[in-house]
């Protein structure tokens, strides 16, 4: 052996040095990226002095994102395993009366009753869940129906037990408890009134911050959103996740628990859409039955311009969170600009559009020779 | 515990689907460092009997003995875990995902404790890298997407993960359908390998320049059916061919052939 193929051996003749934003480009994410970041400096130039950057302003934009962000962490994974949930939307408002309905007329500890609702929607994402992998039906049409069940649900449940359609008065009971913190408090609540009593931050009149904290419900966001792109990425069951959504029928072969798999992050969507619901309860002080509304296909849409593929085994937690930031971003700053709100959903039809065209030129790239 | 001759024994295995008999009283024995090659027409039913073996289908009548003992397999991880690991003939490989993500797919190796266990992305990439290389494979970057790899690539992939893992049995569906001749060879020396290290292998394969010479027990089956089991010392490589192709079909092809070159010679 010639000391030339010994090199060779090390340094493969038929590799062609790619740039390294071809490298990038292979990542589900980048679209979302490059959206967010374009986005960024669209209002930067054109809303600028409309205070979207301020404080308060990035605080609103982030509220925003935060709370389609939970919905698209629970849609984005279970789309990489290849299914949907139209459903989340109308567990939102179902959710909310889990919650609301104990606590105001049965007269339950608040804790008891969050805990009702989390594992009450869980249990019914389960079922969606286990009627999708049983029968084998698309889990579009399954969640469908979900979708009608459970806003029908909601709506006779809480006429027939309340005579009302809108529960309210939670706030006498949660006001002050622990789990009102956890879910509609602030963090680093001491750090804001210390800038504010320096004048570096605007406050009201009485010297208290506009802006309290950071709140929970965009911590709740980025800690999801860590939690579940390390499970995604660095674990088992990411791994499980990825093969169940590329090839069903691999998957089943090598001995991956797939209907186990699908049905937990059915509960796993569940779970998003409650906790959603509970913030937006313990915020408000009151669930209605209408709340969540079309939630699903923005969730769908933050997930699809953040690089997953409709077809499943491909995408991205952190992509879908860039999505769930667009979406705020935009929604808010045209709402600075005093922008008509319809011009958001033409906006949001063509990021759609464009998304998914971008992504199946990506998936082309991936899975055809180059 | 009985300890059995055999590790892989079929009584009167069958296998229905719905009205489709696929297979149908299969007794079959497989030795210890073994090749037993099944042999077969095109839907004789060998993919759906290996399928049977690897804990995909369970078998619909008969028993399936493992070391003498009645197994009952729920899923291909029940086997797996049994120490049989198979090839299928669709490789059973995602597109979208990596090399080394594949290769560890259903077995993903881990470090760190409790919930924080993680998949050894590392390690990993190390054992599916040589691992094909030892199939005379070299991935250019194991964390890039098989999509774009060859189909004889592929298939080494394939096989080289159910080396990795196939403790005992080794059940490989035409695993030299795609290959090309050096890639073919590197199989069959895998096989021989692997008989040497007391492996069982069963083995599909058309090609009987690749089945007589590793092989040392022949299984042919027809429509579903067992038409018998012979050891090499008991057939010969024509004999074997004539299994392969159906015996009276190639006489009848010849016939057919010299027809056609009569009817050839007469026009000119
Ligand atoms: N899941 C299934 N449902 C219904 N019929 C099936 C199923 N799997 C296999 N069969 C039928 O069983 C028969 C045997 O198929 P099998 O795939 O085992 O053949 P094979 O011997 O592997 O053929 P080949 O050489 O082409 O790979 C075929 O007629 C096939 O149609
Ligand atoms: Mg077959």
């Amino acid at each position: 052996m010639t000391s030339n193929s010994v090199a060779h051996a090390n340094k493969d003749e038929r590799v062609r040095k790619e740039s390294a934003i071809k490298g990038l480009l292979n990542r589900p994410e980048l679209g979302a990226l490059a959206g967010a970041i374009l986005v960024f400096i669209f209002f930067g130039i054109f809303a600028g002095d409309t205070g979207i950057y301020s404080l308060e302003g990035t605080i609103s934009w982030l509220v925003f994102s935060a709370q389609l962000g939970i919905l698209a962490i629970g849609a984005c994974l279970l789309m990489i395993a290849g299914e949907f949930d139209l459903s989340i939307g109308s567990m939102i408002g179902f959710a909310g009366m889990l919650l609301a309905i104990p606590t105001v007329y049965w007269g339950w500890p608040i804790e008891m009753a969050v805990l009702f609702a989390f594992v009450g929607s869980m249990l019914l994402g389960g079922i969606n869940g286990l009627i999708v992998v049983r029968t084998g039906l698309p889990s579009f049409i399954v969640s469908l129906a979900f979708l009608f069940i459970l806003r029908g649900l909601t709506i006779g449940i809480a006429s027939w037990l309340t005579n009302r359609t809108i529960v309210g008065g939670i706030g006498e009971f949660s006001d002050g408890t622990f789990i009102s913190w956890l879910f509609s408090g602030h963090i680093l609540t001491g750090l804001f009134t210390w800038a504010a009593n320096s004048g570096w931050i605007e406050t009201y009149k009485d010297g208290s911050p506009v802006v309290p904290g950071i709140p929970m419900l965009v911590v709740w966001w980025i800690g999801l959103g860590i939690v579940s792109s390390w499970v995604l990425l660095k674990t088992r069951i990411g791994n499980w996740i990825f093969a169940v959504g590329g090839d069903l029928n691999a998957a089943k072969n090598v001995g991956i628990p797939t209907a186990r798999l699908k049905i937990a992050l059915f509960m796993f969507t569940a779970f998003c859409a409650c906790l959603f619901a509970t913030i937006q309860v313990m915020e408000f002080g009151s669930a209605s039955a209408d709340r969540g509304l079309l939630k699903e296909f923005e969730a769908i849409i933050a997930a699809v311009i953040g690089g997953t593929l409709l077809t499943g085994g491909y995408g991205a937690i952190l992509g879908a969170c860039f999505g769930a930031l667009i979406f705020g971003i935009v929604s808010v700053g045209l709402n600075f600009m005093g922008v008509d709100s319809s011009w958001f959903r033409v906006f949001l039809g063509l990021m759609l559009l464009i998304a998914v065209i971008f992504n199946n030129y990506v998936r082309k790239r991936i899975t055809e020779a180059k | 515990m009985s300890k059995s001759e055999f590790v892989i024994e079929l009584k009167k295995v069958s296998r229905f689907f719905g009205s489709v008999i696929a297979i149908k009283d299969i007794d079959m024995v497989v030795k210890q460092g073994e090749c037993h090659c099944l042999l077969g027409d095109n839907g004789a039913g060998k993919s759906t009997l290996i399928k049977t073996l690897a804990g995909v289908h369970k078998p619909s009548e008969g028993e399936y003995l493992i070391d003498g003992e009645p197994v009952n397999f729920d899923s291909p991880k029940d086997a797996l875990d049994a120490g049989i690991a198979t090839v299928y003939q669709d490789l059973a490989l995602v597109s979208l995902m990596s090399v080394t993500r594949n290769f560890f797919m259903g077995r993903e190796i881990q470090k760190g404790w409790g919930p924080f266990k993680q998949f050894d992305i590392e390690k990993a990439n190390e054992i599916a890298r040589q691992g094909l290389a030892d199939m005379g494979i070299n991935v250019r970057n194991p964390s890039q997407a098989i999509g774009t790899m060859s189909g004889g690539e592929r298939q080494s992939l394939a096989i080289a993960r159910a080396i990795h893992f196939g403790a005992r049995v080794l059940i490989l569906d035409e695993p030299t359908a795609a290959l090309g001749v050096k890639q073919s060879a590197n199989v069959l020396k895998v096989i021989a390998k692997a008989k040497a290290r007391g492996l069982a292998v069963i083995l599909i394969t058309h090609n009987v320049h690749h089945a007589y010479p590793i092989a040392d027990r022949f299984t042919l089956l027809n429509r579903g059916q067992s038409l018998g089991s012979y050891l090499k010392s008991e057939v010969t490589r024509e004999q074997v061919l004539e299994m392969m192709a159906g015996g009276a079909e190639l006489e009848q092809l010849e016939a057919d052939l010299a027809e056609f070159t009569r009817v050839d010679k007469e026009a000119s």
